[in-house]
């Protein structure tokens, strides 16, 4: 009689997906959304030691409660949205673009630097142009540095646009600390020489970041410049192979990118703070990552994830409030929590997990697959 | 010139902590963006320890030095470690990007470091510091090179320990060939009967560990037990990621690096004292920048000389999938 | 042929297969109902086509993959392989087709790499007792030696050296002869003879018929992921073989039309190309392609057939010599001007989703790689008479002369429709099996890929193909559709580079062969006038041709497009221009 040794399958395994049916993908999105939004407001009711379904009502509150919190809501995914499309091609091209911040800052500082020196000293309209000039200029030298050298030595473009935020972060500190109105260690805003108003304060910023989007979208879907940068993002080689100048494709893409980033100054600086500070960038140049990674890069739905973003940064400020969480660091954990698990479904959506069929004991089946082997092992046996 | 010394080795041992972490890490074929969040998480961890047991004494006073360290690495590892964690299940087992995981991480544990941190008593950190920075015993009779070598807080010396036993245990041991593998070439280690999922789990966890601690001596032991906002943290995070170009992945090269960047980043206070070069206030900002100026030169430098034994690990940032065809 | 699993009472089993199935991605199925027998002591070769399952199967024996059905024994035993560790214990031993060592290790490194925990590590114990294996089966090998620095029998040898060491008696060598040479095979075979005496059982996976005739002692056959049958190497022949393998008598013959010859397209004179390492790649070679012609490029993977490829597409620069086509030098220009210059050089690289597709992008897309950049504005004319001849109105001239001034700008947009036209047409014609021409190429079988890529090649109607590899993992029968557009392409006139690897399809398709060895041209010869054996003794440097007829002038056509001293100031002239660029 030989022993059967216990066949011991793994109890599940991995394999790819052929691909997933387009509702329920965004089913899968929507059920990851909700599930960190839970936990969310689970976490902050426990903190707070309030009821978590008050969360929800808060987080609704944050954005639509006053016609004033909907337009700066509003504003604000514009802003970020703007900053997301400016990454967009930069990763597109799998170009690791972590500098946005530092981009945003260098055409702020541009913007205020023409504000300061020339507001006042020549008409509006022309210090209003050489602002967008300056800004966009800045931009694109602090995204060109990282490119040029990614382009011709291959240098890791992700720590440099790091470190390239905090070179600019500097370069700030610099002029504020230098030109600070006396007595204290700011700038005040400057009222001379700002970008004109249309229609309130907030809808500038959301017409300039529209057309920046559907400049964008035209891009992808038109351009021979934009099928470049795909093309690049998909294989250096191929795009040798064609005729397509990698290095070229890489500084043409992020000087746009640079040059997005510097409008994104220019209108902080020029139309929504008219100072500047250290952190005048708000973070935009990582959260605008996950906007364009939750998205897929796909320019359409980024701006869905700029209005959810936006929507739980601005909710969550009211959430904060009303649960008296004076810290305003909740709202990053909450956020945590969402790319957490946007990023985790991504997982469930390419690939598939299958449980091996497993035979519980006793019953029929199993009771008939222990027969045959053992059948077969007393077979294998008279062989001996 | 001596006190610029010792609190340049001082500092250095906040990148060097990080910089072992994320090699460890490395080995394993995953860039860890998410280490500035980790060592946040890993300070508050410190912090959580110390705090937890500071106040269960009847006064600071009866405070003893080991279990004051024990209880604060205990929870600074965990902490960090079950940031790791987040990380490695992601990444790992779920195979999801890593840059962006570790961004999300990174935004995750400034978030909760900044929230809990403002939860921790703090009242008995001045003192609890005083313990941390406690010296060797000889170090007072040994003049000018006992000030500067031995005149430091324990953690220094653990986290140099680490990094050499880290190099030897990479190069010499039967775990580091197997890690090395991995890094390089998963499909290959993982025909050859090593468990890659295993070990990377295993050096994505311990070398969070290990670079909490970064977090944790940089309070307690650097500043002196006070506490601002992580963003500090997440500044010496990059920089420690920045470092592990610099010296080409090799713990051992680390020391050297982690000190050269605290050279650096210890100049601003010590120029006029050491070097009588004395700097207006805007200029401070600049020469502050002095680190990452040298961390964007070296990995300038690094990639036009790109020779093979200073390439990273061939598979760093590609995620292992077995059942690939 | 699903005859029973012939047992024989005196031979111990070693693996028995039973009923093992395999899927992949839920849909293909690499393997069902799989089962037969490995004895112990004898080498069984696992024959079947590109595809029909084997390194699959081979691979659920290693533990690299675990099956979906069935069960596997070893010694008798019902046992789970998960893991490779698994095989190991069950002193199972898998050399990969694709060697699995780390590259910046030295081979001692990759022996002690994953080493049971019952070993002790320690590299002088290892390094004796690895030397002593060497010593016992006759391998030469430098355990100190970086793979890097390795070449691919090296490679090879350490492989089957490590499976040894840790402790093998069942060793599965997956196409172990590809990237060999004959006289490498050679040495090959003896080891295998030498485990055998010594009591190992060993699968050999190929689809070289006559390796399975010289060194096996029985064959398993696959076909398209079933167990077709065994025999006994002694009862079989290549026809039972093949006839096993594919299932129906496959006419082998490939046509090689006749057409007629003329000017030489494409002349390379004295070319000399650099590896990616620095190194020679390709050393002073010269040759020439005719107008309706398939040249072949033979040689053992890795003698500088990329490094000829890439030269002449103009991704790779040259060190020295001549490239014209039609008398015109080549050298020093963009690939796209390559492309462009109505020279139409057409590549298929060797990788053909690394370089020519992009695996996520769509059929249409892929179309477009090569032309996105020529579209141009066609802004249509308006009628600017009537049915009666009479003049309309003076608005519709001027868009028209408007209309022809845009179109004459550059245009900054793809044309996207214009390329889903062109791939729903080659879809049609080549019977390329996809949803729609929208989706990636990346979900299609190898062979629809391969037939996007030699299809997308071809529309654009070039004179000179450069094709690496074309059939590389495909199934016979998209092989063969492969064969017949060079073929066509052939007779309309187009010259063609073809680098192959089986030697038995070049000497059928190809009107003359170029045999490469560590990149020197050991000559050039009619593939109707050369054997089999012959290509193998220059694929080894054995035997050169330029060497021993010196009077033939191997590579030089003697109606050149160019005089001998054009071609001397065209040499002269691209050295000065490289010295210029150069300072």
């Amino acid at each position: 009689m030989i022993n059967i040794k216990k066949s011991g399958e793994p109890l599940f395994h991995i394999s790819k997906r052929q691909e997933l049916a387009k509702w329920k993908r965004i089913l899968f999105t929507l059920a990851a959304v909700a599930l960190s939004l839970i936990i969310g407001a689970v976490f902050c009711g426990i903190v707070s030691g309030n009821n978590p379904v008050y969360f929800f009502k808060h987080l609704f509150d944050g954005v639509f409660k006053t016609k004033r919190r909907f337009w700066t809501a509003l504003r604000d995914m514009a802003l970020l949205l703007g900053v997301a499309m400016a990454l967009l091609p930069a990763f597109k091209m799998k170009f690791w673009n972590l500098g946005g911040n530092g981009q945003i800052l260098m055409g702020a500082l541009g913007t205020i630097i023409c504000m300061k020196f020339l507001g006042g000293k020549m008409p509006d309209a022309v210090v209003n142009i050489l602002m967008i000039l300056t800004s966009i200029a800045a931009g694109i030298i602090w995204a060109l540095i990282p490119a040029l050298f990614k382009a011709f030595f291959k240098t890791n473009e992700t720590l440099f646009t790091l470190m390239m935020n905090y070179i600019a972060v500097g370069i700030v500190s610099y002029f504020i600390t230098k030109y600070s109105n006396s007595g204290s260690n700011n700038i005040l805003p400057i009222n001379k020489a700002n970008l004109p108003v249309i229609g309130n304060e907030y809808l500038l910023t959301i017409i300039v970041v529209a057309v920046i989007t559907l400049f964008m979208i035209f891009y992808f879907k038109f351009s021979k410049h934009g099928y470049e940068v795909s093309v690049v993002g998909e294989s250096e080689n191929t795009a040798r192979y064609i005729g397509v100048s990698v290095k070229k494709v890489i500084i043409r893409t992020m000087a746009l990118s640079g040059a997005i980033c510097g409008i994104i100054g220019l209108l902080l600086v020029g139309s929504i703070d008219k100072t500047i500070t250290v952190s005048t960038a708000n973070n935009m140049g990582f959260t605008a990552i996950m906007v364009a990674w939750l998205a897929n890069l796909n320019p359409v739905t980024m701006i869905i994830a700029a209005l959810f973003i936006t929507f739980v940064d601005k909710g969550m400020s009211t959430v904060r409030m009303q649960f008296s969480l004076t810290n305003n660091a909740t709202t990053n954990i909450v956020l945590g929590f969402i790319y957490f698990f946007v990023i985790a479904v991504q997982f469930f959506i390419a690939y598939k997990i299958n449980f091996s069929k497993k035979v519980v004991p006793g019953s029929k089946k199993s009771v008939k697959v222990a027969k045959n082997k053992k059948e077969n092992a007393e077979h294998i046996g008279e062989d001996k | 010139m001596v006190q610029y010394l010792i609190a340049a080795i001082s500092i250095s041992i906040v990148y060097l902590y990080g910089c072992v972490g994320e090699i460890i890490t490395e080995k394993s074929g995953h860039l860890n963006l998410g280490i500035p969040g980790i060592m946040c998480m890993g300070t508050f961890g410190g912090c959580f320890g110390v705090a937890l047991y500071m106040n269960s004494l009847p006064a600071q006073e009866s405070a003893v030095w080991l279990l004051l360290i024990l209880s604060s690495l205990f929870f600074a590892m965990l902490f960090a470690a079950s940031g790791g964690l987040i990380y490695a299940f992601l990444t790992v087992s779920l195979k999801c990007n890593q840059n962006i995981v570790g961004l999300a991480l990174t935004t995750f544990g400034k978030g909760f470091t900044d929230y809990f941190m403002g939860k921790i008593n703090m009242d008995r950190f001045a003192w609890a510091s005083k313990l941390f920075r406690k010296s060797l015993p000889f170090a007072d009779k040994l003049g000018w090179f006992g000030e500067i070598f031995l005149s430091h807080g324990i953690l220094v010396y653990v986290g140099i320990a680490v990094a050499v036993a880290v190099a030897v245990l990479l190069k010499k041991s039967k775990i580091g060939l197997n890690l090395r593998a991995v890094g390089e070439n998963p499909a290959t280690a993982d025909a050859a009967g090593v468990n890659v999922n295993a070990y990377k789990y295993g050096a994505i966890l311990i070398g969070a560990a290990i670079a909490g601690i970064g977090g944790l001596f940089y309070v307690m032991n650097y500043v002196g037990g006070s506490w601002e906002n992580s963003g500090t943290i997440e500044s010496f995070g990059w920089l420690a990621i920045a470092l592990v170009i610099f010296c080409i992945w090799r713990p051992d090269l680390a020391i050297l690096g982690s000190f050269i960047f605290g050279l650096l980043d210890a100049f601003i206070s010590f120029s006029n004292v050491a070097f009588g070069i004395s700097f207006t206030l805007a200029q401070k900002e600049i020469v502050k920048l002095l680190p990452y100026f040298v961390a964007v030169v070296v990995l300038v430098v690094t990639s036009i000389i790109g020779k093979k034994e200073t390439q990273p690990p061939a598979s760093l940032g590609i995620n292992y999938f077995k059942e690939e065809r | 042929m699903n005859e029973e699993i012939i047992r024989e009472k005196n031979k111990e089993v070693a693996v028995r297969f039973e009923n093992i199935g395999k899927t992949f991605f839920g849909t293909v199925v690499a393997n069902k109902g799989v089962s037969f027998d490995l004895y112990k002591g004898e080498v069984l070769a696992v024959l079947g086509e590109n595809g029909s399952g084997k390194t699959t199967l081979m691979n659920m024996l290693a533990g690299i993959y675990y099956p979906d059905e069935g069960q596997i024994y070893v010694g008798g035993k019902p046992v789970a392989i998960k893991t490779p560790k698994d095989a190991h214990a069950l002193h199972i031993g898998m050399v990969h087709q694709h060697f699995k060592l780390v590259d910046i290790f030295t081979a001692l490194q990759n022996i002690m790499l994953g080493l049971d925990k019952n070993k002790k590590f320690n590299a002088k114990k290892v390094r004796n007792e690895v030397q002593e294996i060497c010593s016992r089966y006759g391998f030469e090998i430098d355990l100190n030696k970086k793979i890097y620095d390795m070449s691919v029998s090296e490679k090879q040898t350490l492989e089957i050296v490590k499976v040894l060491y840790c402790g093998a008696d069942i060793l599965i060598l997956d196409e172990p002869t590809a990237v060999l040479t004959p006289q490498e095979t050679d040495r090959l075979f003896g080891v295998i003879r030498n485990m055998r005496a010594d009591g190992k059982s060993i699968i050999i996976i190929t689809h070289k018929l006559a390796e399975v005739l010289e060194i096996s002692d029985r064959v398993a056959i696959l076909r398209k992921g079933e167990y077709v049958g065994a025999i006994e190497t002694k009862d079989a022949n290549q026809n039972i073989l093949t006839e096993m393998m594919v299932g129906k008598k496959v006419e082998l013959k490939i046509d090689r039309p006749k057409t007629e010859v003329k000017q030489p397209l494409l002349e390379i004179r004295n070319l000399g190309v650099k590896s990616d390492d620095g190194t020679l790649a390709i050393k002073d070679v010269s040759f020439y392609i005719r107008s309706g012609e398939i040249l072949g490029v033979a040689g053992i993977t890795g003698c500088g057939q990329k490094e000829l490829c890439e030269a002449i597409a103009g991704l790779r620069p040259v060190v020295t010599g001549v490239i014209t086509h039609k008398g015109e030098n080549i050298i020093g220009l963009p690939p796209k001007t390559i492309i462009e210059k109505g020279i139409s050089m057409s590549f298929i690289p060797e990788d053909r989703l690394g370089m020519g597709l992009c695996p996520s992008f769509s059929i249409t897309d892929n179309m477009m790689l090569k032309t996105y950049d020529k579209s141009k504005f066609s802004l249509k004319n308006h009628a600017i008479t009537d049915k009666d001849g009479k003049a309309v109105c003076f608005f519709k001239k001027v868009a028209n002369g408007t209309a022809s001034v845009i179109n004459k700008l550059p245009c900054p947009f793809v044309d996207r429709k214009d390329a889903r036209k062109r791939s729903v047409d080659l879809i049609k014609k080549l019977e390329i099996v996809t949803p729609s021409s929208e989706t990636p190429v990346r979900r299609l079988s190898g062979g629809n890929v391969q037939k996007v890529l030699v299809g997308r090649e071809i529309e654009s109607s070039p004179n000179v193909i450069v094709t690496a590899y074309p059939v590389r993992g495909l199934d016979v029968n998209s092989a063969y559709a492969i064969y017949d557009i060079l073929n066509e392409q052939k007779v309309k006139g187009t010259g063609i580079l073809f680098v192959g690897e089986d030697l038995d399809v070049m000497l059928a398709l190809c009107d003359k062969i170029m045999v490469l060895c560590h990149g020197k041209n050991m000559g050039i010869v009619h593939a109707n006038k050369v054997t089999k054996e012959q290509l193998g003794l220059m694929m080894t440097g054995s035997l050169d041709l330029t060497e021993v007829k010196k009077e033939k002038n191997y590579g030089i056509a003697k109606d050149s497009n160019l005089t001998e001293v054009e071609w001397e100031n065209a040499e002269k002239a691209a050295k000065e221009a490289k010295e210029r660029g150069n300072d």
